[in-house]
């Protein structure tokens, strides 16, 4: 091997003596110590590392859940009643978790909010927004998989629902179905898989986040204004800058998150599901998490069961495709004045859509389903090519730093990708 | 380009090594998908018998049969006639009411809606019984008339009916 590779010399011999073996001090030094985040990164920037801590503290309060927790369909609703009353501080590990997992929707929506907002989906940071929607998926795969877990009749129904789902695939439909169920139906052989699988996927999406952060740490973070660090005054250490400001953030979400963990532990739940689950009856009206709501409304807004099935993928999947879909090159919606309110149209649909999901699908709650239906599709495959291309957006500022001077120099470079002009590059670059 | 004779020995070696490791890796990976197919147990649960002595005509009871529900309903002559007078090829799955019942006052149906697998309503004097007066599926809004066909709503087929013999007059042998 490399015996003249440069080696990182720090002060402390131990440092200096791990550092030869594995330079991770090193790299931790350079991606979270000396890592330049622009500067005018707002609030929105904090929910990646909200998520981080989510999924940590989702993945220990299920470890604890699980020392409880009895997968057996005789058992398990029992048991988690048992973590409930007997189990010291089980009570606490179980609405954790189940309030964390809502939590963590509301921070990754947020944090996707903000991606699709402030166009982080753009080059260069393409296969960065498509890990990202990766790690959603999983998500969503998880929950609704720990959902199943403690066996009240929300949990056996909404399985059955949505392992229904695949059997709307023409011929080999039902045989998957019974291949993905161990059974004819939901029954035990689906709970210990689903078991397995729950306590598997965190540790793979935790693998994922990681390629994630390693990919946005290539060409840095986006910000409000969209446009890149062109030199050192447009950025900040992330040490200690937006560590600070991470953990103020974190702060506010402790208080939010522990103000419903104590207060309102069940504002979350439905109530059917502290019935055991029972096959023989249908509960007269099944709701999902209202995470998943969106895309239940967009199933059940269409009259065909294979149609409906391909839809409601369908949403997820066109997400990978947004940065292809999307032709400006001008990131922030914040220099984009007609794309803005498409955009924010989008999110207020997105919701309509979620709260039409947890009501019955009838009269005009399937109206609306349908209208949202039609813009939530419209929105990727018309508006959003076809504003790209009328759209002129704003001037951008030359650079980060102008952003926060009064005198901003006419932009010379033409209002698409804010070039900066000759003369303040000498200003602003090395 | 021609190949060297020597090329061919190495390309042929490399596509066996590369065939012989793929069929492997198959062979390898098939025990594991396969055990999640279900058990010779639970392929083994066997049939149920039912006393329907005790059934009233336009009474419906539900017993389990491989963890589902099973509909068992003496149904009147109002409803008989009401699933004869339907012209099958009006339905979205066409079928008869002959080749759904062996006696045409015993229907015999899987109680789970062939859109999402939920139970209908309808066993019930009091719960909705949808447009066509059998069963109402409350999750998705699926119709089912008397013969337990589906006839409004997002379900793409009539009611399963399950395998069943007449054992005697008061005996049903369902699987």
């Amino acid at each position: 091997m490399d015996q003249n590779r440069k080696v990182h010399q720090f002060k402390n011999p131990v440092l200096n003596w791990i550092e030869f073996r594995l330079p991770i001090i090193s790299y931790f030094k350079k991606e979270y110590g000396d890592y330049p985040m622009p500067k005018n990164c707002n609030y929105f920037w904090s929910f990646g590392a909200l998520a981080t801590i989510t999924l940590v503290t989702m993945i220990v309060s299920g470890i604890f859940l699980a020392m409880n927790y009895t997968p057996h369909t005789d058992m398990a609703f029992d048991s988690v009643e048992r973590i409930m009353r007997d189990v010291n501080y089980g009570w606490l590990m179980r609405y954790i978790h189940s309030n964390g997992a809502a939590f963590f929707f509301i921070i990754v929506y947020i944090h996707i909010v903000r991606a699709m907002y402030f166009g982080s989906y753009k080059y260069p940071r393409e296969l960065n927004w498509i890990l990202g929607v990766f790690i959603f998926l999983l998500m969503m795969a998880t929950s609704f998989l720990g959902y199943t877990l403690p066996w009240g009749q929300m949990s056996y129904w909404g399985a059955t629902v949505i392992t229904n789902l695949f059997s709307a695939i023409p011929i080999i439909g039902e045989g998957l179905k019974t291949w993905l169920l161990g059974d004819y139906n939901v029954g035990n052989a689906t709970l210990n898989r689903f078991f397995a699988l729950h306590y598997v996927l965190p540790f793979v999406i935790f693998g994922v986040v990681g390629l994630h952060v390693a990919a946005v740490h290539v060409h840095g973070s986006n910000n409000p204004d969209g446009i890149d660090i062109k030199s050192k005054n447009d950025s900040v250490n992330f040490f200690p800058y937006m560590l600070i400001k991470d953990t103020i953030a974190m702060c506010a979400f402790g208080v939010a998150i522990s103000a419903v963990i104590f207060f309102g532990p069940n504002l979350m739940a439905e109530v059917d599901n502290y019935i055991p689950a029972d096959p023989l009856v249908t509960p007269a009206h099944i709701v999902p998490n209202w995470y998943l709501a969106p895309f239940y409304a967009i199933l059940r807004a269409v009259p065909d069961k294979l149609g409906g099935v391909l839809l409601m993928f369908g949403a997820i999947v066109i997400l990978f495709v947004l940065p292809w879909l999307d032709r400006s090159k001008v990131r922030s919606c914040n220099y984009r004045p007609i794309y803005k309110w498409f955009m924010m149209g989008f999110f207020v649909n997105f919701f309509v859509l979620g709260y039409v999901g947890m009501l019955p699908a009838e009269g005009l709650y399937l109206l609306i389903a349908r209208v949202g239906l039609l813009y939530y599709f419209g929105f990727f495959f018309i508006i959003t090519p076809f504003v790209g291309w009328i759209e002129k957006p704003n001037k951008l500022p030359l650079s980060i730093s102008d952003v926060y001077s009064k005198n901003i120099a006419p932009n010379i470079g033409g209002g698409e990708k804010g070039v900066p002009s000759p003369a303040m590059q000498k200003d602003t670059n090395l | 380009m021609a190949k060297k004779p020597k090329n061919k020995r190495r390309d042929f070696l490399q596509l066996s090594t590369v065939t012989l490791g793929a069929v492997g890796t198959a062979a390898f990976i098939w025990p594991f998908l396969k055990s999640m197919s279900p058990a010779e147990d639970t392929l083994a649960a066997g049939s149920t018998e039912v006393d329907i002595s005790a059934i009233e005509e336009g009474q419906s009871i539900t017993i389990k049969w491989r963890g589902k529900p099973v509909f068992i309903k003496k149904r009147t002559k109002d409803e008989i006639e009401a699933a004869k007078m339907v012209q099958a090829g009006d339905l979205r799955d066409p079928q008869d009411d002959a080749d759904r019942v062996q006696k045409e006052e015993w229907l015999v149906l899987v109680g789970v809606c062939t859109h999402l697998g939920c139970v209908p309503l309808g066993q019930k004097v009091s719960d909705m019984k949808g447009e066509y007066d059998g069963w109402y599926c409350p999750c998705h809004g699926s119709h089912y008339d008397t013969s337990g066909r589906i006839r409004k709503g997002p379900a793409p087929k009539n009611l399963d009916v399950p395998p069943y013999t007449f054992l005697n007059d008061t005996t049903i042998k369902i699987g």
